[in-house]
């Protein structure tokens, strides 16, 4: 009897298991699933492009557009970042490994700011131009403004906090 | 003999993780290998760490110092002029990793200089600037 006990509850766990990897995981809209993806990390990326700004989620753009920004580091939106080859081979294949594989319209260019993304756009088209205007906030690279724990890659709805 | 094996690599790994952080090199070394540098500049006489504090507080290019992004007071936490992403303090006395690894402090000058004076930095501005650093308490 004991023995059956055990039996049905290992079977029910694995049961459970199963559930929960094979189960997608509920979430209001396709956007939203963003602040929700496990953080992909590497150390040369955190300290290299970490040392500026947030180190960007390679998730926010496509492989082309992470592409284009690591072979143009020397102009790199008016600062010279350029890196020795080997960190900047290293940053370069680990943002496509990660980067956003979702369909996108064509572009002539691909974008080089996350804010100019369609995905960007639709997700702060709540926030008021005030905000954006607020010294606090200052610039839309400032993702720590807002959201914050995004050093740590968690861009969450329910970690926001706007400043006043 | 493979327990032993096992065990004596997590005493290894035990003392790697309880170790001090290895800094390549220290500040001082720092500075004699920028003097070694501008010793070969003519006329040459030697740091001075008050002239690094009124270039690091002085504007140069584009209205920026080097204290526009790291405060007048470098043993302070600092900002990114663009981004605001938070700087830790620049000055050794408040933040021992600084000026502990040459290649990293060859790096961030090159590229800070070329930001703040649209050039790269002589031996002497470095040699200055890190002498001035040396005396900032925290």
């Amino acid at each position: 009897m004991l023995l059956k006990v055990k039996n049905l509850t290992r079977m029910f766990a694995v049961v459970v298991l199963i559930m929960g990897a094979t189960m997608p995981v509920a979430h209001a809209d396709d956007d939203e699933d963003e602040g929700r993806q496990p953080a992909v990390s590497n150390a040369k990326w955190v300290s290299e492009c970490g040392a500026c700004h947030v180190a960007y989620p390679p998730r926010y753009l496509p492989a082309e557009s992470w592409r284009a920004i690591m072979s143009g580091l020397d102009k790199h939106f008016g600062s010279n970042a350029g890196l020795d080859a080997a960190s900047a081979n290293e940053i370069t294949a680990f943002l496509e490994k990660n980067a956003d594989t979702r369909k996108h319209e064509t572009l002539a260019k691909p974008l080089l700011r996350i804010t100019e993304t369609r995905w960007f756009k639709s997700e702060h088209r709540e926030v008021a131009a005030h905000n954006w205007k607020n010294p606090k906030v200052k610039s839309r690279a400032n993702c720590g403004a807002c959201h914050t724990k995004a050093e740590s890659g968690d861009f969450n709805e329910d970690n926001v906090k706007i400043p006043k | 003999m493979l327990r032993a094996f096992f065990a004596s690599g997590l005493v290894v790994a035990a003392v790697g993780l309880t170790a001090n952080p290895a800094f390549a090199e220290t500040p001082v070394e720092v500075l004699a290998a920028l003097k070694a540098e501008a010793s070969g500049t003519p006329g040459f006489q030697g740091f001075s760490a008050e002239h690094g504090e009124s270039f690091f507080k002085t504007k140069h290019s584009h209205n920026l110092s080097c204290s526009t992004c790291h405060t007048d007071n470098p043993a302070a936490q600092g900002k990114h002029s663009e981004t605001d992403k938070l700087i830790k303090p620049l000055a050794p006395a408040a933040n021992e990793e600084r000026f502990t690894d040459m290649k990293k402090v060859a790096k961030w000058f090159k590229r800070n200089c070329n930001d703040v004076l649209d050039r790269e930095c002589t031996p002497q501005e470095k040699g200055d600037v890190l002498s001035y650093l040396l005396t900032v308490k925290k």
